[in-house]
């Protein structure tokens, strides 16, 4: 016999202590454990011992195989674990750096308000109904009790395509259309928009508006009054003041403006209410019975109200914007704000 | 309208509210008050001053040194130390007493015997300019001479504030003119012509205050000297003092129910109107023109009766009322030349066509400083008949206004009183009888209405008491009779807005108070709404853009012409006939228009990526009927993706919007093709058109004209689809299909093809062989170069097979396989690339 297992096994753990990689701490494995490492071959010549001796140097053995097997095996997991945490460092990246790829982007403000409303409404079973921008002189104006001459077409600066065909003023012609074809209860808004000829700071020749109109036959001026002081709370998500002021549509008795108090100064008053603490954001009133009779509703037997609001003008107290026409430039900085 | 408050109180029976106040009151009524604006800037100290004497200042050639007599008063005491008598002064004695101050003063038209404001030692002016004690060039100036601008009455003055010479030493200035007052402008809805008076307001205050409200000028002499009396008072009527007339003649009753007239003779066209009504009219935002104009105008704001004054002189013949003829040439007060229509009615002499009635009066017969007999004359003209003539001659005055709306038709007796009253106090002259043509079958009816109690409380929900109904109809100046079910109502003449039931519970409603009114909350029948499935809601799209990067944009529906014809020169677009602009005249027929603007907007703003998409109406003419379609369009330009480290930048192309597109089309599971087309605005080989199974047009895409991108301006490459709603959000229910459960199979094939082969019409192909077992086919390379033929290119796809029933064998593969190649073969000419 050349050398002991003592020495064989003490000679294995100096080479072990050079390992650096798993590739070499194999190769030691092999050369001490494998089928023709030096441990094993001191296994196969056991068989040449006396059987007395057999059992001790046996046990030699088998202890210096033991403590190999259990050093390789630490040592390996120490590899491994060195390994990964080499890995990981490496792969280090800075989480930082945006992500890739598109962006997402936005609904106009005037288009997220519209959504706002029509659910508003919805939740208690309004429809929400659309009607057509070029609009006849009938719908626009004289099934609403808004004859030729009348002195409120003042109040709508029409555009005209010819005599009896003009762009909707308004949203309300959608309450003809829709009385015109079908009949009570009726609980609908119609959002949409609207067309005036007329541009300045304050005005833009086209904007949006809601009409919403709910017929039946056992419906108040309390009813309203009720339907608009839930919308403005809904809508303002804080328990806002609500005043209704005498008013005058030619398609509504009695009529009503609708003011809530300045969002922007809490009613103290400035420059957004002219110092007055309020502010206009709808017009409402009972259906004229002429409005009935010009689409054959009884107006005996039904009653019904119609409220119609600027869907700019809310998205501007609600937001905070300070400028009509920036809903219309398209400004994509301006339009990201919203998204 | 605007009109001085305290004039408002006067009538309004002095209510003892404050002006916050009253203004509350008259918007919560229905009148709603725009602004209110004191008539003078803030200021103190200032009196009535006469100029004594004056002299030329030694060492200023503008400036004039003189002697003022003011009295002591409160405000100058213990302000003017070096003062001769400054002792008096100090001493407080001698109140009320002349005392002399010298003033150095620059105005031109500083003279002996002017009474002007002077503003004393102490006094504070508009923007806090403090008077002191100064000395001007080494001469003493115990105060300042003002101007109205100085007072801040005005905005413009040349020279000093003249008083009238009966304005007495020593009075306060703002006491004098009555500066304590505030200019309350109404924005007064169209029914409510009633309140476009001082008198038809004042009622409102009264009713709204019950104060008792009575004619304030009837029964007492008129003021005609200058003290600031804001109580104007009239006898009931003149006498008759000389027996000329002019007759009257009213062709056409039905428009001119009523018609007043008289010969006011010996007038002095040159009087000056009296301070108080200059100042009521200049609150009014009327200037002075003289008394016979000031008058006709004052009663005007007055009552709300327009009046016209001819000079008499200039008159031939009897007055008649009487349509135009057709092109009868008038020259009108403000200069304008007309040529009147027949449907114009007019007031004319035996000759000529004199004024437009209830409009404007003529030139040639208007007063003047000769004026010496004057016609005044006092009309009801029905309101249809005058409704929209002013506006054909581009006109829109104080009297069109009133009387298109509507005038009291029991006024015009009262207001003709009311004007020569003062017309002869103010300017004297001698009145004759009136004239009167009334017609009255065609004066307004005032039928007695009904109010029942059961609809009254049906609209309102609220009960009310008789009585206090009865009160307010009272106060509202209407007859009214109670029985058991409502209540009898007869409005006064100038209430000819209230024609309905409904317009007598809107009274009630308003002077009760909108807000006293009960509120509740919705109590109306629902039924549940269909949850439809089969239209896929837009915003659900609109949300998908949102997602793949695109802002949502809102554009104006019209567009410049020149941008319409440049993008779509083959549709016929509809126009405007009162265009704001000429760049916002014909209605889009595309939304292109509007998103090619708004994205050049951005770009023109250092934006280098846009991506943005609207939905809306196009509008076009289809075989004369106009057809207004729900579309839906983007437009993409610049960097795929925003600008970022990660990965290289690229600029969009046609995939990257199709891709969009498509993404649309697969939240319908709705299969559409995509064909070359052509398109005017769209490049020639990167255009295609989206078709439905069926056939239908869905929309277009493609990439904008090269020529077009430079015309309007962009210096990269634009691309845009458009696709109609109507056809887009049509979905199919889905139907269920049994899953198979055997393993699919991927075979893949490399063809050669001829370059102008689609791959929608080799996919087309393949799927024609109806394969059972052929559940898809995708592309996955398109190769040309090296190793494929010129005019040709290399296609690899992968078909994908999967059998319902069994595992599919290598033999059923290969059968597939060979027979779809076999078939491309025979319709494509397609081949197998070795």
């Amino acid at each position: 016999m050349s050398a002991t297992p003592e020495e064989i096994l003490s000679q294995a753990l100096q080479e072990l202590t050079a390992v650096t990689d798993l590739e070499q701490l194999d190769q030691v494995r092999v050369h001490y454990l494998g089928k023709k490492g030096l441990l094993t071959l001191q296994m196969k010549e056991l068989g040449s011992l006396e059987p007395e001796q057999r059992r001790a140097v046996g046990q030699v053995i088998n202890q210096a195989k033991d403590q190999l097997q259990a050093k390789l095996e630490a040592q390996k997991e120490s590899l491994q674990q060195a390994a990964l945490t080499a890995r990981l460092a490496s792969e280090r990246i800075d989480v930082t750096l945006p992500g890739r790829g598109q962006t997402s982007g936005g609904l106009h403000p005037i288009t997220t308000t519209l959504n706002r409303i029509n659910k508003i409404f919805a939740s208690v079973g309004f429809e929400v109904v659309e009607g057509p921008e070029i609009e006849d002189d009938y719908h626009n104006f004289e099934a609403l009790n808004i004859p030729a001459h009348h002195p409120a077409r003042a109040m709508h600066d029409t555009f005209y395509f010819d005599a009896h065909t003009v762009l909707r003023t308004h949203t309300s012609p959608v309450q003809i259309r829709v009385m015109e074809s079908q009949t009570p209860p009726l609980k609908v808004i119609a959002p949409g928009r609207v067309y005036r000829c007329d541009s300045d700071i304050t005005h833009t020749p086209m904007f949006h508006q809601v009409e919403g109109f709910l017929v039946d036959t056992d419906v108040s001026f309390a009813d309203l009054k009720g339907v608009v002081y839930e919308f403005l709370r809904a809508f303002f998500e804080k328990d806002i003041q609500v005043r209704f002021r005498p008013s005058y549509f030619p398609f509504t008795e009695p009529s009503a403006e609708v003011d809530i108090e300045c969002v922007m100064c809490g009613g103290e008053g400035c420059r957004v209410c002219s110092q007055t603490g309020w502010l206009e954001v709808m017009g409402c009133g009972m259906i004229h019975p002429e409005v009935f009779k010009s689409v054959n509703i009884d107006d005996e037997k039904y009653t019904g109200f119609a409220f119609g609001m600027g869907v700019e003008r809310l998205a501007m107290l609600r937001y905070g914007i300070n400028d009509l026409r920036l809903f219309f430039e398209n400004d994509l900085k301006f339009l990201e704000q919203f998204n | 309208m605007q009109i001085s408050e305290a004039w408002l109180r006067e009538y309004g029976g002095h209510p003892a509210v404050g002006t916050k106040k009253l203004v509350a009151q008259l918007t919560m009524a229905g009148l709603e008050v725009d602004s209110i604006t004191p008539v003078a800037a803030d200021f103190s100290g200032v009196v009535i001053g006469e100029v004594l004497s004056l002299e030329q200042h030694p060492d200023a050639d503008r400036l004039r040194v003189c002697q003022v007599a003011v009295n002591i008063c409160s405000h100058i005491i213990g302000c003017s130390d070096n003062h001769p008598d400054a002792d008096r002064i100090l001493a407080g004695q001698d109140i009320g007493k002349d005392v002399v101050l010298q003033i150095v003063c620059g105005a031109s038209n500083v003279r002996v015997g002017l009474k002007v404001p002077v503003a004393l030692i102490g006094a504070v002016l508009p923007g806090d300019f403090k008077i002191k004690k100064s000395k001007l060039r080494g001469q003493e100036s115990f105060g300042m001479l003002c101007s109205a601008k100085e007072l801040g009455i005005s905005t413009t003055a040349e020279g000093l504030l003249e008083l009238p010479d009966d304005a007495s030493v020593g009075r306060d200035i703002r006491d004098y003119l009555g500066l304590a007052d505030n200019i309350i402008e109404v924005s007064l809805t169209p029914n409510r012509a009633d309140c476009l008076s001082v008198e038809g307001l004042g009622r409102e205050i009264a009713i709204l205050n019950k104060t008792n409200w009575s004619i304030p000028y009837l029964n007492e002499p008129v003021h005609t000297n200058s003290q600031m009396d804001w109580s104007i008072t009239q006898v009931e009527h003149v006498g008759v003092q000389h027996q000329d007339i002019l007759p009257v003649v009213v062709a056409v009753p039905e428009a001119c129910p009523r018609y007043l007239g008289r010969l006011i003779k010996n007038v002095n066209p040159k009087a000056e109107t009296p301070l108080w009504m200059q100042e009521r009219l200049r609150r009014s935002g009327l200037r002075s023109l003289g008394p016979l104009v000031d008058v006709t105008n004052y009663v005007l704001i007055e009552l709300g009766q327009p009046l016209h004054a001819f000079d008499a002189d200039k008159l031939n013949g009897k007055i008649t009322v009487r349509y135009a003829q057709i092109d009868e040439a008038l020259t009108l007060l403000n200069g304008q030349e007309i040529k009147l229509d027949a449907e114009t009615l007019v007031i004319a002499d035996d000759i000529r066509a004199l004024a437009v009635a209830g409009v404007m009066g003529g030139n040639d017969s208007a007063v003047s400083d000769a004026t010496q007999n004057i016609f005044l004359e006092c009309a009801f003209f029905a309101p249809l008949q005058l409704a929209g003539k002013a506006r054909r001659y581009g006109l829109h005055t104080d009297s069109s206004h009133r009387f298109e709306r509507g005038v009291d038709a029991t006024l015009q007796t009262r207001a003709l009183e009311r004007a020569t009253q003062l017309i002869v106090a103010i300017a004297g002259g001698s009145a004759g009888a009136i004239i009167e043509v009334t017609t009255e079958n065609y004066l307004p009816a005032r039928p007695s209405l009904y109010l029942r109690k059961q609809r009254l409380q049906k609209i309102l929900r609220s009960d009310f008491k008789d009585a206090e109904v009865v009160d307010i109809f009272q106060r509202l100046g209407m007859m009214v009779n109670s029985d058991a079910d409502g209540w009898h109502v007869t409005p006064p003449g100038f209430r000819f807005d209230i024609a309905i039931e409904a317009d007598l519970i809107e009274e009630i409603a308003r002077i009760y108070g909108y807000n006293n009114l009960p509120s509740s909350s919705l109590l109306m029948r629902s039924k549940l709404g269909l949850a439809t499935e089969t239209l896929l809601d837009i915003n659900r799209v609109k949300h998908l853009l949102v997602d793949r990067g695109y802002q949502e944009a809102i554009t104006y529906s019209f567009v410049d012409e020149d941008i319409q014809r440049a993008v779509a020169p083959d549709d016929i677009c509809i126009r405007l006939q009162n265009p704001i602009s000429s760049e916002l005249s014909v209605m889009r027929t595309t939304l292109w228009c509007g998103l090619l603007k708004a994205a050049l907007y951005n770009t023109n703003r250092q934006q280098n990526r846009v991506r943005l998409f609207e939905t809306g109406l196009r509008f076009v003419n289809q075989s004369g009927q106009t057809q207004q379609q729900k579309m839906l369009a983007g437009l993409i330009l610049g960097s795929a993706n925003a600008e970022q480290w990660g990965e290289k930048t690229r600029k969009v192309d046609f995939f990257d919007i199709k891709s969009d597109v498509e993404a649309i089309f697969t939240l319908l599971d709705y299969s559409v093709h995509f064909v070359p087309a052509q398109h005017p605005a769209l490049h020639p080989g990167q255009t295609a058109a989206i078709l439905s199974e069926k056939g239908d047009n869905i929309g277009l895409l493609g990439m904008l004209h090269p020529h077009l991108e430079k015309q309007l301006g962009f210096d990269t490459q634009v691309f845009l689809f458009e696709v109609d709603q109507e056809l887009i959000l049509k979905k199919q229910l889905p139907k269920f299909k049994s899953l198979s459960k055997y393993p699919s199979v991927r075979r893949d094939m490399a063809l050669i093809v001829k370059e102008d082969v689609a791959i929608a019409a080799l996919i087309g192909c393949i799927k024609s062989g109806n394969e059972q077992s052929l559940q898809d086919v995708v592309v996955f390379d398109i190769y040309r170069g090296k190793g494929v033929e010129e005019g040709c290119k290399s296609v690899a796809l992968s078909l994908i097979m999967q059998n319902n029933s069994q595992t599919l064998i290598d033999s059923e593969i290969d059968a597939i396989f060979n027979r779809t190649l076999e078939t491309l073969t025979n319709k494509l000419s397609a081949k197998l690339r070795d």
